[in-house]
């Protein structure tokens, strides 16, 4: 939950419509232009003034392009090479989108009539559909025009018949997914047959599948039916598209390079206008690429402060925050996150940081090592003193090399947090490996000695383990061996036991809390759980909204809130036995901060 | 691990058998009777007949599928009648010069694309990133066959720095210098478009990676970017990447038709285009039988690698 508030900013700005997004991609805006343009000069060729694309004229055969009345030149037979261009454009383009159409019908079909019926019908479609895909791609095509004979019109199938297949499998996922939404049941259960439930309801739902499946292969359908018609295996004369121009024209190849060249770029500029219409469309139509979701992170966020505060802090304690602000860029503004977090932290002390779910506890404790994902964060004011120097006024690699070796982390779900792929002895060595050269062999050891710190049996064959196979509290201490690989001085635990049962939770406090007082850490351990901080903390702090509205001495907190949010937040603290009793207590606290 | 090969090899099984129902079935879309093409005017219905029973014609479509099959389970994939040798020979002979040019296709590819793909993400929006999104799209878009026409224009005719066709030198070749000289032109055009869906799809898997919990975790830990980036992040997303390379493996043993038509390549495409157009179905029959085996057997492979990645899938 709290990696939720890190990681997707609140959607400020106001949604333009599809349209108005393709054509604000300037790719997809000139691919359309291309592709529509191409479109109309190819549907406009029998009122253009062109010369008769199929009239041979022998003595001017093979004219090089800019030849006066014929442009592009004439081909081997003297045919007017621009003309036939334009006229092979039109049967290019009508076989590939004839081609796409055909593939989409059935390909949709399949995957709609497999996904709503499961079951037999479901594995007999789809063990087809998947022998189709067994074979290599175009290979089927081939066999296919072979016992067809060649011919546009059995290229035309060949290629829609071994495209099915993206067709079905992506439409059958997109309906296995909503079969079972409400809207379904509900249309089920007024009485519609299946094929209305499946034409009427469904249907719409999976058409932006369709769409983007098919604008993403419509310029590969176009190339394929080229391909085949290169080979001889399409258009057969006197029809010709693109690829049988070229392929006609390749013998001429060393003495008439441009009867090749010019359908070959004319195959290439309708099928790259295509695709990049194609990519636009796909990037309009699926959400997770417009929030910018896939923004690479880079290894430091983003720090643009407003104002530069001194870089060095005397008589410090182990760390101090002062005014930290940090934001989410929106690209039209940013979005505050938190602001004005100012808090100190000593030797062998423990903060608690605390708040509901949004209230800035994980960006706070991402952004004193610059660790808040960026973009979209930025840290727009304030100043982190480890040691009475500020982290945010260092180089990139110094701030780096004080990660788990002065401050180390131990986050929440330690499943996504580990590394899947890696031993977890490994995951530690590399920890300690990372700030101390000492070589693999003894950082191996170490490790193995850190496991056996955090309370692992077994240890030495516990480190060959994958995250995985390891229970969910054996990885949480996993995460604090981690932690400890370096002996830092100042620990981070972001909901370290909010993943865990309640039995390891307090398993895994007791060990922090041990580790804290043999090791004289100072503890930042942020929670929404008040039991946790009265349990562990010596001091804590009370964030809403990104704000701490009150901080101090955790007893003369938990005796004398001032904060009306401190004292829901600590009546939100169930008693052994208390039965009804609570949410009868509870209940009046929050009756006016309902909205 | 050897028990996850073996039930992937048993997996294998149903899918290669399913190959081999659906070629069968395209051979039966032929219009027309085949005896009846075969004996041309002397079609009595006598001899119609007489030619159905001795071909096994008059059988059901299950018993001729299961004879057929039978028949290739020993090796007998029938005779082409236009060469007038075993289809299975041919095949066979055919395929070495096919696996070459895919393989070595498939190694391109998977390299640059790999790197290409990893560069875009890590410098995305960056210039790298331009060029490297540039020339993918260029790449997907490009007609392969053009393609090796242009090749052909520019390094063979206009510099004269690589042969135009074929596999050897007709005199004093067949050294591997040699092989490798007339190997690099086609397979760099066959490589193009795998290479630009391989730059797109790691490009993809690593953006998607680096924005998960570990690289978090990694970066919190202090490792450089590098390590981060080349370690942990290619790592991770490697295991999505990989099944893509066993796509690609398809893509260029199919595509090789056209390339192996450009250059001249004496392959299994080549010899494919010819057979359809001489309609020596047999051949066909044959040559994408086998080439659709050995994809199979390379996804399974690949699967394989994926398993040895990725310790979660092997259960």
């Amino acid at each position: 939950m709290t990696n939720m508030a890190a990681t997707t900013p609140p959607p400020a700005r106001k949604r333009r419509s599809n349209w108005q997004l393709l054509m604000a991609n300037r790719l997809a805006a000139a691919g359309l232009f291309l592709f529509g343009f191409i479109v109309i000069v190819a549907l406009l060729a029998p009122v253009l003034p062109l010369p008769n694309p199929d009239i041979t004229d022998q003595p001017n055969r093979l004219l090089p392009p800019f030849s006066a009345g014929h442009l592009f030149g004439t081909d081997h037979l003297g045919r007017d090479i621009l003309s036939r261009l334009i006229w092979g454009t039109q049967v290019s383009l009508l076989v590939g989108i004839s081609a796409t159409a055909l593939a989409a019908l059935f390909g949709s079909l399949i995957g709609l009539v497999a996904g709503y019926a499961r079951g037999a019908t479901d594995s007999v479609l789809m063990r087809f559909v998947d022998m189709l895909m067994a074979f290599p791609y175009i290979l089927l095509a081939i066999a296919i025009v072979a016992a067809l004979g060649p011919g546009l019109l059995n290229a035309l199938y060949a290629i829609a018949i071994v495209n099915i297949p993206f067709f079905a499998r992506n439409i059958r996922g997109v309906t296995v997914s909503i079969r079972n939404r409400e809207f379904v049941d509900a249309a089920r259960l007024s009485g519609k047959g299946h094929a209305a439930v499946l034409f009427t309801e469904v249907l719409p739902n999976v058409l932006p599948v369709i769409v983007i499946t098919m604008s993403t292969t419509v310029g590969w359908m176009i190339l394929e039916t080229a391909g085949l018609s290169f080979l001889g295996l399409g258009a057969q004369p006197p029809t010709s598209d693109l690829g049988s121009m070229l392929g006609q024209a390749r013998a001429q190849l060393f003495t008439a390079p441009h009867a090749s060249i010019v359908p070959g770029i004319m195959i290439f500029i309708l099928v790259m206008s295509i695709n990049l219409l194609g990519d636009g469309i796909r990037d309009v139509l699926d959400p997770r690429l417009r929030s910018g979701a896939l923004d690479r992170p880079m290894p430091v966020t983003r720090i643009a402060r407003k104002t530069r505060p001194a870089p060095t802090l005397p008589d410090a304690p182990a760390l101090v925050v002062e005014n930290l602000s940090t934001g989410f860029d929106t690209g039209d503004a940013i979005t505050p996150a938190i602001r004005d977090v100012s808090f100190r932290l000593g030797k062998g002390e423990c903060l608690g940081l605390i708040g509901e779910s949004g209230s800035g506890k994980s960006v706070t404790a991402l952004s004193l090592m610059g660790l808040v994902a960026s973009p979209p964060g930025v840290i727009t004011d304030g100043a982190v003193y480890i040691e009475g120097k500020d982290v945010l006024s260092l180089r990139e690699q110094e701030l780096i090399g004080l990660r788990g070796a002065r401050v180390a982390y131990v986050f929440q779900d330690p499943l996504t947090t580990l590394h899947p792929l890696f031993t977890v002895g490994e995951q530690i060595a590399e920890a300690i490996l990372a700030h101390d050269p000492i070589g693999r062999q003894a950082a191996h050891s170490r490790a193995v000695a850190l496991m056996e710190t955090v309370g692992i049996r077994d240890a030495a064959s516990r480190a060959s383990a994958y995250p995985h196979e390891l229970s969910g509290g054996q990885r949480q201490r996993i995460g604090i061996a981690m932690a400890l690989a370096n002996d830092p001085d100042i620990i981070i635990a972001d909901e370290p036991t909010t993943a865990l049962d309640v039995t390891v939770q307090a398993r895994i406090l007791e060990l922090l809390q041990q580790l804290r007082r043999e090791r004289g850490l100072a503890l930042l351990l942020i929670t929404h759980d008040f039991g946790v901080v009265a349990q562990v903390c010596d001091r804590v702090a009370v964030m809403k909204n990104g704000e701490i509205v009150e901080q101090g001495d955790t007893r003369a907190i938990l005796r004398d809130p001032q904060h009306d949010y401190t004292k829901r937040l600590i009546a939100c603290v169930p008693e052994l036995g208390e039965g009804h009793g609570f949410l009868d207590r509870v209940r009046p606290l929050f009756a006016e901060a309902r909205p | 691990m050897p028990a996850y090969i073996g039930k992937r090899l048993l997996a294998a099984i149903p899918v290669i058998l399913g190959l081999s129902i659906i070629v069968f079935l395209v051979m039966k879309l032929i219009p027309g009777d085949p005896a009846q093409a075969l004996l041309g005017s002397y079609a009595t219905p006598d001899n119609v007949a007489r030619i159905n029973r001795a071909l096994g014609l008059d059988r059901s479509w299950p018993e001729q599928y299961v004879i057929w099959i039978g028949n290739l389970l020993q090796g007998d994939f029938g005779r082409s009648y236009i060469l007038n040798r075993p289809v299975l020979d041919e095949v066979l002979e055919r395929f070495g010069a096919t696996l070459i040019l895919a393989g070595a296709s498939l190694v391109i590819c998977s390299v640059l694309g790999i790197l290409a793909g990893i560069v875009s993400a890590v410098r995305q929006f960056g210039w790298t990133d331009r060029i490297v999104t540039f020339f993918v799209l260029i790449g997907i878009s490009m007609p392969a066959f053009f393609l090796g026409l242009v090749f052909i224009l520019f390094f063979a005719v206009q510099w004269k720095m690589l042969p135009a066709s074929g596999m050897y030198a007709v005199y004093g070749g067949g050294d591997l210098p040699d092989l490798l000289r007339h190997l690099i032109l086609p397979a760099a055009t066959l490589a193009i478009v795998a290479t630009g869906v391989v730059a797109r799809l790691t490009r993809a898997a690593m953006l998607e990676v680096l924005r998960q919990d570990f690289i978090r975790t990694a970066r919190a830990k202090g490792l450089s970017e590098n390590t981060v980036i080349y370690r942990h992040a290619f790592r991770a997303a490697l295991v999505s990447i990989i099944p893509v390379l066993g796509i690609q493996a398809g893509f260029v043993l199919g595509g090789a038709v056209y390339i192996e038509t450009v250059f001249q390549w004496p392959g299994l495409g080549q010899m494919l285009v010819k057979a359809v157009s001489t309609r020596d179905l047999l051949l066909v029959q044959g040559g994408v039988l086998i080439a659709a085996t050995v994809y199979v057997l390379v996804n399974l492979l690949a699967d394989v690698a994926q398993a040895m990645l990725d310790p979660r899938l092997k259960a």
